[in-house]
């Protein structure tokens, strides 16, 4: 008995290739329909990667500084950074001394000589400030609580307000709603082309099976069991979802390969195609087996659930 | 036992149709060889189809080779089709099969090992005059050639009974010979043969049991179709 479950095992696999092989010209076509499909969720993949790189290097710009009063001690200065180290908004903090803030400024303004001379017959007139790195610009509304604690304000420079304060704040707002905006975007774009590909691949196989239904009901007339008919049908889908699984992970290499240049300036800098091609590269093997995955669970997904409707006993 | 057993048997396609078998009965003995005839449209298939379980009766009872109908669950269809042998009007050859595979299926489907396969198929294609054509595919035969395929798939299992639905519908008379031989042939090694046909110059030379079918009735059974007139 188990050595006739072998062997009709054998017979599904042995069947499936060579239907495979037998239907080229419909494998062809059903192959061409799933690899531009897996080639554009790859893609969809990718672009989204990028974009959230994008997103991740805008937001690591934004960031809110306290200005302190001069008569501010160290001690208070490192009492408020322990303090915004606890907030679970707060990403990273660091104190600028008024020394290195005065450095900074006069190395980004080292070709203004008339401003370096002011500031040099003025003392130091710049204050010292803490540089607060949150960890999600859209959420920020703790750190704005303790710029705006009476305990704290005492220590600021009332000279000059926080950077999150008027025209700035709008700004950092309007950033981080637009990268969210775009973040949710890209995770849709991704969730509608996996769906519509799943779809597309999966009338395709419909078709090509729909196209052999005789063979189906003839076999089931012969007595022939579920899994011995299905199986040969499934073993071919899947062998559809392998090789169109390959072909479009290397269709974009290919393409990152040839076409870098041309691609960098046709996006026109929208998307760092460097990044893309990083990100490829580094996860090539998750990538693929991510379209191997794809291909063969919706290959054989779609082969079983088309087979089904002609494998039917009446039942009236 | 009695090989086959229709108690009562109607099918109604459709809610308020006419039936299109009323009331059927019929009892078939082992090695008997049965030939039906009837116009077309008097019930004829519906009454194969009900004993390969193509379909399901309204009412009555049906019993193949010591199965009840009644009991029979779904998945256990596949192994009742496997003691019938059906050898169908228009083939049903599998297309992308050559010969030789068609027939082997029927055996493949069983789990029967290659090496067996291999030496049974060409004895059975040597029953139907079909050596040397292991390789062709269907659609390279001729009708008859077609036919003998379909026998010879069908036989090859040596089924308990065999159904033909008339074999010869698409035959020249040369051809027709051919295939009622084989049948003959079959029942002589003991298989229950069933077979619907038009010709009446089968129907007069096979001399053999001939049940009438009419509106979905049996109007006649006589033991002998010597004499039978169309």
């Amino acid at each position: 008995m188990r050595h006739r479950k072998l062997i009709t095992f054998g017979r599904i696999i042995k069947t499936g290739l060579t239907n495979f092989l037998r239907n080229a010209w419909l494998a062809a076509a059903a192959m061409a329909v799933m690899t531009v499909t897996l080639t554009i969720v790859l893609f969809s993949v990718i672009t989204s990667a990028t974009f959230n790189n994008t997103i991740e290097q805008i937001n690591a710009k934004i960031n809110v500084s306290i200005y302190l009063a001069d008569s501010t001690t160290l001690d208070q200065a490192n009492v408020m950074m322990q303090q915004l180290r606890t907030l679970p908004e707060v990403k990273q903090v660091s104190y600028i001394s008024k020394d290195q803030a005065l450095a900074i400024f006069t190395a980004g303004n080292s070709t203004n000589l008339a401003l370096q001379q002011a500031i040099n017959q003025t003392g130091n007139p710049l204050p010292a400030s803490l540089k607060v790195m949150p960890q999600d610009p859209s959420h920020i509304a703790s750190i704005e609580k303790f710029i705006k604690d009476p305990k704290n304000v005492a220590l600021e420079d009332p000279q000059n307000p926080s950077s999150y304060h008027g025209d700035q704040k709008a700004a950092v707002d309007k950033i981080a709603h637009a990268t969210n905006v775009m973040r949710q975007a890209g995770v849709v774009a991704v969730a509608v082309f996996a769906v519509i590909s799943m779809l597309i691949i999966f009338n395709t196989i419909q078709m090509a099976i729909f196209n052999r239904r005789d063979e189906l009901t003839i076999m089931r007339l012969l007595g022939a069991s579920t899994s011995f008919i299905r199986g040969p049908f499934v073993v071919e889908s899947i062998m559809y979802g392998v090789i169109s699984a390959f072909i479009s992970v290397a269709f974009i290499d290919v393409l990152f390969i040839a076409s870098s240049s041309a691609l960098q300036a046709s996006s026109l800098g929208l998307l760092d195609i460097n990044y893309s091609n990083t990100y490829f590269h580094s996860h090539f093997w998750m990538l693929l087996g991510m379209q191997l995955a794809v291909g063969i669970i919706i290959g054989a997904g779609s082969s079983i659930m088309a087979t089904r409707r002609y494998l039917k006993f009446k039942t009236k | 036992m009695l090989m086959i057993l229709l108690d009562r048997v109607t099918k109604t396609y459709g809610k308020h149709a006419t039936p299109a078998l009323d009331r059927v009965s019929l009892h078939v003995e082992p090695k008997e060889f049965v030939i039906v005839v009837g116009q077309s449209g008097a019930g004829k298939t519906t009454l194969l189809r009900l004993l390969t379980r193509e379909e399901k009766p309204t009412t009555g009872k049906i019993i193949v080779g010591g199965v009840d109908y009644d009991k029979l669950k779904d998945h256990d269809i596949p192994l009742l089709r496997r003691k019938i042998g059906v050898v169908f009007q228009d083939f049903k050859l599998l297309p992308n099969r050559t010969v030789f595979e068609n027939v082997a299926f029927a055996l493949e489907i069983v789990g029967m090992g290659s090496y067996e396969i291999r030496n049974t198929v060409p004895k059975v294609l040597d029953i139907v005059n079909l050596r040397g054509k292991e390789k062709r595919m269907p659609f390279e035969l001729s009708g008859g050639e077609r036919q003998r395929v379909a026998i010879a798939r069908a036989i090859v299992r040596q089924p308990k009974i065999l159904i033909a639905d008339e074999p010869t519908g698409n035959l020249d008379p040369k051809h027709a010979w051919d295939v009622i031989n084989v049948l003959e042939k079959i029942n002589k090694y003991g298989t229950t043969v069933l077979l619907t046909t038009h010709n009446q110059d089968i129907v007069t030379k096979l001399k053999r049991r001939v049940v009438t079918i009419q509106h979905g009735h049996i109007v006649s059974d006589k033991a002998s179709s010597a004499e039978y007139k169309l």
